[in-house]
């Protein structure tokens, strides 16, 4: 069964004698169990409201969105998805500790467990020893790594990330693409990702799902067959280069069908 | 204005307690004393005279505060030593000195605008502070790149962008020094201002309570007026800048 | 030991200032001879202080009393009406530009009108007042820290379908909090400053303001001066005390502002 099955979606924002805009128009797609998708455009190509019918914190217009053979709704009433932002989004009032267990303590974990497994979490993310730590303490990637660990630490099946090292450096940027894959392969998810960076879609994707703005519709899907695991070597490959053209040229060309 | 009349009829309260609203916009039509004017004109002219003295101070309090704000932005030596000050002079109740001004001055008109002032300066000085050292670093490095001068560096960036923060201080100093002016009309014992009108109907509270209610409306009208007009100038001047909250 | 070292010399040229301030202000009253009812100097102060302390410290603690009294009931009432008015959106839209209207308003004119209500010695006519005051900064400040909060915060928790409830503990109250003390910091002189303004208009004989007022007509100039700086004592310790409670119960913050 698709952990993701979208419809025939559309999404239109404003209404009355506002002007409208069709943020989604005729969106259809199937994630399968596993997969790490990753959906790419230019601005106000409807990307990040896209990921956001997923997690239902938007509606669409009409369309249907199920989440693991649910409705999006009971999928978020029954917490099985990981949300991480572009900003890291950390309550600046509780240390890191605290900021990964919040997920676990709305969902009523019992104390022992919750420390645990949020312990666990941020071994995962290679920030032990920063527990104690208050958010304003960490640098951008130490805080975005603990927004992962936080988004994992109740075992979502599905994780939904938007633009999620958009902010950060470069080099930093490559370090945790490297890092997310490894968590990826360990927990055994499924990810849905929302990024403007073209080699970063490819390293890390399945799939990558082209967008194009005004209307925001799907002008492509490129399958990366790269294999996993990948490693710095895989950003050097002819394969890899190919790829991103491939992207490249997938990006452009749903310009220029806006253009005419 | 219905819940006023309710609580008065439901509560049995008697008129000296809460009179009744057609009793005080009676009373703004009836003289206050034998044959002179009506209340209403009397309370106007006691209104101008408390507003006059609150303007003043406001207007040397928000100048003096500007300046000093503008300095401690330029002078580090002075922000560290002084400015704690500033803070601690504020924790002090400052308008129990009020009846020490007065005699200072000899009970001279000056001790109104000279409290109004006193409480404006603060609120200013420490935005003023604040809003200078607001602009990104980034922001004053690109006016060194085109070698502007520290003065071109305060009139082109800092002062700018320290307008929304020395509004909210104006704001506040709007408010402060109406009050400021109503108390240091009373130790001086000063008739022509609405701290005196006050005082005075509180005499004859037993006989016309309306009176006293229509001074306390007054007071409550002129203060808001004047931060209703500061608001207004802070839209106009502010008008091309995004408002944050 | 470093960071105590660091806070003394941090401390240095504030207290160097202030011991600068009270020597050229002995010197210079006792050298150009300021009359005492202009000036007096420190000395007479402590002096005219230890002669009328009994008297003083009754007043003060009236005073401070009615301040304490009106600055929890006004706090407390702005912080209940607060969470109703930030929880629905009907009655904030209605009632924060009243608020803020009249938070305008020179509260302190009401003082006669308390006067006659409850009685001048009684102290319920300055804790109204008082807290009358201290109500709307601190209504306007917390429904700003409820309401205030960034929005990617409440989206993360609905993406948890957390419950209305747990928003507010979570996230609005924590964000709230800052705001809250900013408040109460300003309303801990705003309180005394009420307090003892109120009773120029009238209070019992033991009280800072009834007091401060009759010994400036009566030409006793360095008893004022001593109530003053009793007042002023009172005013930097409320202060201090909102300031501590601040550094205790919301560390992060403290620690964001420098």
């Amino acid at each position: 069964m698709a952990v993701v099955s979208i419809t025939n979606v559309n999404k239109v924002f404003g209404s009355g004698n506002r002007p409208q805009t069709v943020a989604l128009k005729d969106i259809n797609l199937e994630i399968q169990p596993r997969e790490f998708i990753s959906l790419i455009g230019p601005s106000g190509c409807g990307k990040s409201t896209l990921l956001r019918t997923i997690g239902d914190l938007i509606p669409p217009s009409s369309g249907e969105v199920l989440v693991n053979g649910k409705p999006a709704h009971a999928a978020r009433l029954n917490r099985e998805y990981g949300m991480v932002f572009q900003s890291p989004v950390l309550f600046e009032w509780r240390t890191v500790l605290g900021n990964v267990e919040l997920p676990l303590e709305i969902m009523r974990v019992p104390k022992p467990e919750r420390t645990q497994r949020a312990r666990e979490m941020l071994r995962l993310v290679e920030l032990h020893g920063f527990e104690r730590h208050y958010p304003w303490q960490l640098s951008g990637g130490m805080q975005q790594r603990v927004a992962i660990a936080r988004a994992l630490s109740f075992r979502p099946q599905l994780l939904l990330m938007d633009e999620p090292f958009g902010a950060l450096d470069e080099i930093t940027r490559e370090r945790m693409n490297a890092e997310l894959l490894r968590i990826w392969q360990e927990t055994q998810t499924t990810v849905v990702f929302v990024t403007h960076s073209i080699p970063e879609a490819v390293f890390l994707s399945t799939r990558v799902v082209v967008m194009s703005a005004r209307p925001g519709r799907i002008t492509d899907i490129i399958e990366i067959d790269l294999g996993y695991p990948r490693t710095v070597e895989t950003r050097e490959m002819p394969r890899f280069f190919e790829l991103v053209t491939q992207v490249r040229e997938a990006l452009r060309k749903g310009e220029d069908m806006r253009e005419r | 204005m219905a819940a006023w009349e309710l609580a008065k009829l439901l509560l049995q309260l008697d008129k000296r307690t809460l009179p009744h609203l057609w009793e005080i916009a009676g009373a703004f039509g009836t003289p206050s004393r034998r044959g002179g004017p009506p209340l209403a004109a009397t309370l106007v002219e006691a209104a101008l005279f408390t507003l006059r003295g609150a303007f003043f101070g406001f207007a040397i309090g928000a100048l003096i505060g500007f300046v000093l704000g503008t300095i401690f932005a330029h002078v580090r030596i002075l922000e560290q030593s002084l400015v704690p000050y500033v803070v601690a002079s504020q924790t002090v109740p400052i308008l129990a000195i009020a009846p020490m001004v007065v005699v200072w001055l000899r009970g001279s008109w000056w001790s109104v605008p000279l409290i109004a002032a006193y409480l404006t300066f603060f609120p200013v000085t420490i935005n003023t502070l604040r809003g200078m050292k607001s602009p990104d670093p980034r922001a004053v490095e690109l006016m060194r790149s085109y070698a502007a001068s520290s003065w071109e560096v305060l009139w082109k960036l800092r002062f700018p962008a320290s307008l929304p923060a020395i509004f909210a201080a104006l704001k506040v100093a709007a408010t402060s020094s109406v009050v400021g002016a109503i108390i240091a009309e009373l130790p001086a014992g000063m008739q022509r201002g609405l701290g005196g009108a006050i005082l005075n109907f509180n005499q004859y509270y037993i006989t016309g309570p309306e009176r006293l209610w229509a001074a306390i409306l007054a007071a409550a009208i002129v203060g808001i007026l004047f931060f209703v007009g500061v608001s207004l100038v802070e839209r106009v001047v502010l008008r091309n800048i995004v408002r944050s909250a | 030991m470093e960071r105590i070292g660091e806070r003394l010399r941090n401390s240095t040229p504030p207290a160097s200032v202030f011991i600068i301030f009270i020597v050229v202000w002995e010197v210079l009253v006792r050298a150009l001879n300021i009359p005492r009812f202009l000036l007096p100097p420190p000395t007479a102060i402590l002096n005219a202080f230890f002669d009328t302390s009994t008297v003083i410290f009754e007043s003060a603690f009236y005073t401070l009393r009615s301040a304490l009294i009106g600055f929890a009931v006004g706090c407390g009432a702005g912080i209940m009406v607060a969470f109703a008015t930030a929880r629905w959106v009907t009655i904030r839209e209605g009632v924060m530009p009243l608020a803020i209207a009249v938070n305008s308003v020179p509260i302190i004119a009401f003082a006669p009108l308390m006067n006659s209500w409850f009685g001048s010695t009684n102290p319920l006519s300055k804790v109204a007042i008082v807290a009358l005051i201290t109500f709307f900064p601190t209504m306007i400040n917390t429904v700003r820290g409820l309401t205030l909060v960034e929005p990617a915060k409440i989206e993360l928790l609905h993406s948890y379908a957390t419950s209305q409830l747990e928003v507010l503990l979570k996230a609005r109250i924590p964000n709230a909090l800052p705001y809250m003390f900013n408040a109460f910091k300003v309303c801990s002189t705003l309180s005394l400053i009420g307090a003892i303004v109120s009773e120029y208009f009238g209070g019992p004989r033991q009280s800072l303001g009834v007091y401060i007022l009759q010994e400036a007509q009566l030409f006793r100039f360095t008893n004022a001066w001593a109530a003053i700086a009793i007042a002023a004592l009172q005013g930097m310790g409320f202060y201090l005390i909102i300031l501590l409670i601040e550094r205790r119960l919301i560390p992060w913050h403290v620690s964001l502002e420098r």
